[in-house]
């Protein structure tokens, strides 16, 4: 051929965008394909199956499919006592199991009328307990998706902190993880008595191993290539679908239960609540790293303003008497026996009690009808909203998005699929 | 605290719609005529007093041996105005439906799913209404209270000499 | 040296080899994940047993951890990934609910693992401390030197090594345990 230039069937493509401009590209087929992330993966914390339909590497379409750890929480609680729920509700949120325990005792106690007779050692207590899970739930939260994101340091420097959190616990409520230290009307035993020495030394020693890992994601460039700009959540999208905690906060929406209707002892404490601008990744990754450090102050002020006193509620409708007594009068050992054998009898009545989880707004809408059991015993679980948003944020993210995005939603199985 | 919800309410539509209103421990909560949840909801959103932009749960009660057997439950919230309403709205057990919500707060979607899987009330209007926390095999509704805690119903087969 | 110690001999030092190797597969559903990513961390270092890869296919891997409670919804996926593991494959139950169900007795908790995978070692605990986690590993390691592990003395019953009268617990696949 005199005019040299390919024939037309050889076209060179010299960069992506030139494929869709060559005129076979209308002819040639494409088709999305289907990809099941299984609910096995390690990526899936816990289980959840992701359907997915992709094009090449981008999400067309994604069927976030939960339930498969369903565990029966309502209908265990409508079979329970109203005191051994608690054990359920350490399984709820397991990895801060605290802040599920005093949530569900706070809406109990509101339902019986004794909201302001529990003893305020016993609400400082709750306080720094609770403080305490929200730091190791934020802890297992950047520890696991930074591994997943192969910083396998940052998940070894953080765990090692939680350690040494889950330590302390044990020593006050005798299990590392699921404690059911919280009771209707206080808590079920004081704090040791090294406790607050111990705790001040494990918060240096946690500052310093959140800083390191701070140091190594913060400035990485690699981490926050794969974090900045993904998985943009509006403030709209937060108050459509529900989303509060550090989700909500990262999107801008500045509401945190602690500082906008405060329960417990939160009003005397002097914190700040980190809100994200931009909902990305990186937003949530920072307001969780910024919220462990004012749980840290929180916790300080605490242990400062940590008042004498008893820790349980003197009321043996409600709460246990003390072994001493129970051996000696006849009266607490009758109490002791009622408690034990019918539970505590709450009126009939129903309430929505919210408390700030470790993932937003934890709920508990409780239905009782007079009986020794709950008629209805409802957790709003945070991260339910939470994962529900991502059948509106994952498609148009690449397959290797998900990653970080699913982690830094933080789905704890066991809340939301209860 | 927000008992100007329950007078909005009261202004706005008539004694047949709006059947009870009360105010316990703190919640105010409204019980509403099934036909118009939709109505009532989308007024207590857009209403600037009230302004409860934000939905935080849908789930149902089930009061067995009551007429209306369930009860399907909506809590709303106010970013602005930081209060929050119960809305009550009973129905029947022959034909448990009630409109969907889905249109005006997309996080309805699951909440409503899971209300369906659970209890068995239809959403009418809802794109996509199916069983979430169960697998769709799966038959009847668990969380009814004449359902059997310990009603599996296994998917897979048991290895010959397992004990349940 | 009759040919008989030479195989006994192999058989050994390849259990050995196995025993020190392990590839995990982390079967991670609930709470119990938590402790067992506190073995895996740095304070009771699960590296130490040579368990410490875990192996995210279950084409590689020869550990199964079943960790947390599984549901019936998950019981076919479970068995999925038992069936793709290769042979010589034994099964820890982690935690009362992958053993026995735990305190979930409802319409959606499976009461065990064991319901449909045979599993070797159980371990009780809600959630079990990492050092019950290295007790079993333990436990299942000086198993697997004597090869009483279950898929072991299956393979061995396929082969013909055992004697007629053993019983072999079937593995679900009842015809391919006694065929020889």
């Amino acid at each position: 051929m005199d005019d040299h230039s390919p024939p037309p069937s050889r076209h060179l493509v010299m960069g992506f965008g030139d494929a869709a401009n060559l005129p076979e590209a209308d002819e040639l087929p494409t088709e999305s394909m289907p990809l099941n992330m299984g609910p096995s993966h390690p990526a899936m914390h816990g289980t959840v199956r992701m359907v997915l339909e992709v094009e090449g590497e981008k999400i067309r379409t994604v069927d976030v499919q939960i339930g498969y750890l369903h565990r029966c929480f309502e209908k265990e609680a409508e079979n329970a006592t109203w005191t051994q729920i608690f054990p359920y509700t350490d399984r709820l949120n397991y990895v801060s199991p605290m802040l599920c325990n005093v949530g569900y005792a706070l809406a109990v106690e509101k339902l019986l009328g004794i909201d302001n007779k529990i003893p305020e050692r016993a609400q400082f207590i709750r306080v720094i307990v609770g403080e305490i899970s929200r730091i190791t739930d934020h802890l297992t939260c950047l520890g696991a998706s930074a591994m997943e994101l192969a910083a396998f340091t940052v998940f070894f420097y953080l765990m090692k902190a939680r350690e040494w959190l889950w330590e302390l616990l044990e020593e006050v409520s005798g299990a590392r993880l699921t404690h059911s230290y919280v009771r209707i009307g206080g808590v079920v035993a004081d704090l040791t008595d090294d406790f607050c020495p111990k705790l001040r030394d494990v918060l240096r020693r946690c500052r310093g191993a959140i800083s390191d890992a701070d140091k190594l994601l913060t400035g990485n460039r690699i981490f926050r290539d794969r974090m900045d700009g993904i998985g943009i959540i509006t403030r709209e999208d937060a108050i459509g679908w529900g989303l509060t905690g550090p989700v909500g906060r990262s999107a801008g929406l500045a509401y945190d239960v602690r500082k906008d209707h405060p329960y417990l002892v939160y009003d005397r404490f002097d914190f700040d609540v980190p809100v994200g601008s931009k909902g990305d990744n990186f937003d949530r990754y920072a307001v969780r790293l910024e919220e462990m450090r004012q749980s840290m102050r929180i916790l300080e002020q605490a242990m400062d303003r940590l008042p004498a006193g008893p820790v349980l509620i003197d009321d043996a409708r409600v709460a246990l008497p003390p072994k001493r007594e129970v051996y000696n009068t006849i009266e607490s050992m009758i109490a002791h026996f009622k408690l034990t054998m019918d539970g505590i009898v709450v009126p009939p009545g129903e309430i929505y009690s919210f408390t700030e989880g470790g993932n937003g707004e934890l709920g508990f809408y409780i239905v009782s009808d007079g009986t020794g059991r709950p008629c209805k015993c409802r957790v709003r679980p945070p991260c339910f909203a939470n994962t529900a948003v991502l059948n509106k944020i994952l498609p148009g993210l690449f397959i290797a998005d998900i990653v970080p995005t699913f982690g830094m939603i933080n789905m704890i199985g066991g809340e939301c699929d209860r | 605290m927000a008992k100007i919800i329950l007078d909005r309410l009261a202004q706005h539509f008539v004694a047949g719609e709006i059947l009870e209103t009360g105010s316990q421990h703190g919640n105010e909560w409204a019980r509403v005529t099934p036909a118009k949840w939709r109505t009532v909801a989308q007024f207590l959103r857009d209403d600037f007093t009230t302004a409860l932009d934000m939905f935080i749960d849908l789930t149902c009660v089930d009061r067995l041996g009551r007429s209306p057997r369930f009860d399907v439950v909506l809590h709303l919230y106010s970013v602005d105005k930081k209060h929050r309403v119960r809305l009550l709205a009973g129905v029947p057990e022959d034909d448990p439906c009630i409109d969907s919500l889905v249109a005006l707060w997309p996080g309805a979607n699951w909440f409503e799913r899971e209300a369906f899987d659970l209890y068995g009330v239809r959403f009418v209007g809802h794109p996509d209404l199916r069983r979430i926390l169960m697998y769709p095999e799966f038959v009847g509704h668990p969380l009814r209270k004449d359902f059997p805690k310990e009603g599996r119903q296994p998917l897979l087969r048991r290895l010959p000499g397992s004990v349940d | 040296m009759p040919f008989s110690v030479y195989t006994s001999k192999l058989a050994q030092a390849v259990n050995w080899a196995r025993k020190f190797s392990l590839f995990q597969y982390p079967f991670v559903t609930a709470c119990c994940g938590m402790e067992f990513m506190a073995t895996w961390a740095p304070k009771y270092d699960i590296a130490r047993f040579g368990a410490e890869l875990p192996r995210f296919s279950p084409r590689q891997a020869d550990l199964l951890i079943v960790v947390g409670t599984i549901t019936e919804r998950q019981g076919p996926v479970l068995r999925r990934i038992y069936d793709q593991m290769c042979e010589p494959k034994w099964v820890i139950a982690y935690g009362v609910c992958a053993s026995t169900g735990g305190f979930y007795q409802n319409y959606s908790a499976m009461p065990g693992a064991d319901q449909v995978i045979p599993v070797d070692v159980y371990i009780p605990g809600c959630p079990p401390r990492p050092e019950q986690m290295l007790d079993a590993l333990v436990l299942l390691q000086e198993r697997i030197q004597k090869g009483e592990g279950h898929s072991q003395v299956v393979l061995r019953a396929e082969r013909g090594y055992l004697a007629p009268d053993a019983t072999v617990r079937p593995d679900g696949d009842a015809e391919k345990a006694q065929g020889r």
